[in-house]
C-alpha cells in the first residue's frame, strides 16, 4: 500500500469511527438524559425496551423512520427540507478538528487522534458554531408558522448574546497556549490544566455553551411551554430526529471543546488519553442535563441582558487581567 | 453582591435535585405491579340485588338525573304487586366520569361503586355496559338493606306488615 493510500484510509477510517462514536452516544445520551431526568423527579424512566431500557434508542429510531414525513402546504419546500442537515452537520462537523486522544502509531508511523489539525482550529470552531444557527433560522422560517417564526428570531438574538461572551472567554485560552491549533493548546495543558489558571473564563465558556446547545435554561427558541416546540414545530419523522440529535451531538462536541480548552484534554494520569477524554465530555453532559433537571426557563431579555450586560464585560476584564498577568510573569 | 445570592440559590438547587437522584423512585409499574385500591374506590358501577335476590334499582330516574355527563339511561317499568324495575339500564362507561353522584342519589342503594378499575376496550361500543352486564348477584355495601322492607308500598309485605311500620289508618274512621 502507498504511502497516500494509507494515509486516506487511515483519515477515513478515523471519520468512521467518529461518525460511529458520536452518533452512538448522541442516541445513548438521549435515553440517559431521560433515565437521569426521572431519577430526579422520583420516576422510573424508559425501562421497558431491552435490559434496563437500553434497546430504547432503537426504538426510537425505529419509530422516527416510520413516521409521516410531513410539510406544510405552505412551507418553502427546499428550505424546509434542508434546514435539519443545516442544523445537524455543523455540529459533527466541529468534531473533526478535536483531539480525542493521545497520538497512536499505526504501521510505523504516529497518527494524532483528530481528523484535521488545522492551525485555526479555534476560529474553524467558532465559524461552524455560528453556521448551526441557520439551520434553526432558516428550519423556523420556512415553516411558516408564527411559533417556528418566533424560535428562529429567538434563536438569532440567543447566538448574538452568548457569541460574543464565547469568544471572548476562550482569547485568555489562546494567550496562555500561544496557538490557535487545538492539539497544541491540549499540549500546553500537559501539567496543570487552564482551568486552574482561568476558573472565570471557564465559567463564562460553561454558560455561553450551555446557551449554544440551546439547554435550559436558555432553550429559549424551542420553549415547549410557550411556542409549542419553538424552530422545529412543524417538523416530524426523521427531520425532527435530525434536530434533535444535532442537538445532542452538540452537546457532546461542545463538552468535548471545554474539555480540551479548559480541561487539559485527553491528559490524564493513569487512565489511558482516550478514556480521561470520554470521561470529561461526559461529565459535561451530566452536568447539562442536570442543569436541565434543576433550573426554570430565562427569558430571552433575561439572556441578553446577561450576555451584554455581564458575561461580555467580565470576559473583557478577564483577557485584561490575563495579558497583564502574562507580561509580569515573562516580561519581554 | 446580589450575584452572590444567586451562585447560592443556583447551588442550593443543583443540590436538592442531586439528592433526588439518589431517592427511591414512587413509580409503580402498573400492568406488572397492581395497586388494591380502597374499598370505597370509585370505579366500575354495578347493579346490587336486595338480600331476598331481587333487583334492588326501582327506575326512578335519580341516578339518571344526578350524572354531570348523563351517561345512565334506563326505561321504567311495573312487574306483578306494583314493584317498579327497569325494563333496560345502560351505563356508558366511555363517558362516565366515576364521581359516585349516582352512587349517592341512589334511594334504594341499587347502583354502587366498586374499585375494579381496569374497564378498557379496544372498541368503545364495548364500555356501554346493559343491564346484564351491570347486575351482580350480591347485595354489595349494604347487605342489610332492602328497600322495599322501609318503603310502606305493600309489595313484599302487605303494609304496614314491615317490623318498623304501623298498621295503615282508616282517614275516613277518623272523621271526628
Amino acid at each position: 500500500m502507498s504511502p497516500i493510500t494509507l494515509d486516506i484510509t487511515i483519515h477515513l477510517a478515523k471519520i468512521a469511527l467518529i461518525f460511529f462514536v458520536v452518533l452512538t452516544l448522541a442516541a445513548y445520551l438521549v435515553f440517559a438524559e431521560r433515565r437521569l431526568l426521572a431519577w430526579i423527579q422520583d420516576r422510573k424512566g424508559p425501562n421497558r425496551v431491552g435490559p434496563f431500557g437500553l434497546l430504547q434508542p432503537l426504538a426510537d429510531l425505529i419509530k422516527l423512520l416510520t413516521k409521516e414525513d410531513f410539510r406544510p402546504p405552505q412551507a418553502d419546500k427546499w428550505l424546509f427540507y434542508l434546514a435539519p442537515a443545516m442544523a445537524a452537520i455543523p455540529a459533527i462537523l466541529t468534531f473533526a478538528v478535536i483531539p480525542f486522544g493521545a497520538p497512536v502509531t499505526l504501521f510505523g508511523r504516529e497518527v494524532p487522534l483528530q481528523v484535521a489539525d488545522l492551525n485555526v482550529g479555534l476560529l474553524f470552531f467558532m465559524a461552524l458554531s455560528s453556521i448551526a444557527v441557520y439551520g434553526v433560522a432558516l428550519g423556523g422560517w420556512a415553516s411558516n408558522s408564527k411559533y417556528a417564526l418566533l424560535g428562529a428570531i429567538r434563536g438569532l438574538a440567543q447566538l448574538i448574546s452568548y457569541e460574543l461572551s464565547m469568544g471572548l472567554s476562550l482569547v485568555p485560552t489562546v494567550m496562555l497556549a500561544g496557538s490557535l491549533r487545538l492539539s497544541d493548546i491540549v499540549a500546553a495543558q500537559a501539567s496543570v490544566p487552564f482551568i486552574v489558571y482561568q476558573p472565570l473564563a471557564f465559567a463564562i465558556f460553561l454558560v455561553s455553551i450551555a446557551a449554544e446547545c440551546k439547554r435550559i435554561p436558555f432553550d429559549i427558541p424551542e420553549a415547549e411551554g410557550e411556542l409549542v416546540a419553538g424552530f422545529h414545530t412543524e417538523y416530524s419523522g426523521m427531520r425532527f430526529g435530525l434536530f434533535f440529535v444535532g442537538e445532542y451531538i452538540n452537546i457532546i462536541v461542545l463538552g468535548g471543546l471545554a474539555t480540551t480548552f479548559f480541561l487539559g484534554g485527553w491528559h490524564g494520569p493513569l487512565l489511558p488519553p482516550f478514556v480521561w477524554f470520554a470521561a470529561k465530555t461526559l461529565a459535561f453532559a451530566f452536568f447539562f442535563i442536570w442543569m436541565r433537571g434543576t433550573l426554570p426557563r430565562l427569558r430571552y431579555d433575561q439572556l441578553m441582558h446577561l450576555g451584554w450586560k455581564f458575561l461580555t464585560p467580565l470576559a473583557l476584564l478577564n483577557i485584561l487581567a490575563t495579558g497583564w498577568w502574562l507580561m509580569i510573569r515573562e516580561p519581554h | 453582591m446580589p450575584i452572590l445570592n444567586d451562585l447560592k440559590a443556583l447551588a442550593t438547587g443543583l443540590f436538592v435535585t442531586w439528592k433526588h437522584i439518589f431517592r427511591r423512585p414512587v413509580t409503580v409499574e402498573y400492568p406488572d405491579v397492581k395497586r388494591t385500591p380502597y374499598p370505597r374506590y370509585r370505579a366500575r358501577i354495578v347493579l346490587t340485588r336486595d338480600p331476598d335476590g331481587g333487583e334492588r334499582c326501582v327506575a326512578c330516574y335519580l341516578c339518571s338525573a344526578a350524572c354531570p355527563v348523563d351517561c345512565i339511561s334506563m326505561e321504567a317499568a311495573e312487574g306483578e304487586g306494583g314493584r317498579r324495575y327497569a325494563r333496560w339500564f345502560r351505563i356508558n362507561f366511555s363517558r362516565c366520569i366515576f364521581c359516585g353522584l349516582c352512587a349517592e342519589a341512589c334511594p334504594t342503594l341499587a347502583i354502587q361503586m366498586t374499585p375494579d378499575y381496569e374497564i378498557c376496550e379496544r372498541e368503545v361500543m364495548e364500555l356501554v355496559y346493559e343491564k346484564e352486564e351491570l347486575l351482580i348477584d350480591g347485595c354489595g355495601k349494604d347487605p342489610e338493606y332492602d328497600f322495599y322492607r322501609h318503603a310502606g308500598i305493600g309489595v313484599v309485605n302487605p303494609r304496614g306488615g314491615n317490623p318498623d311500620e304501623e298498621p295503615p289508618v282508616d282517614v275516613r274512621g277518623l272523621m271526628p
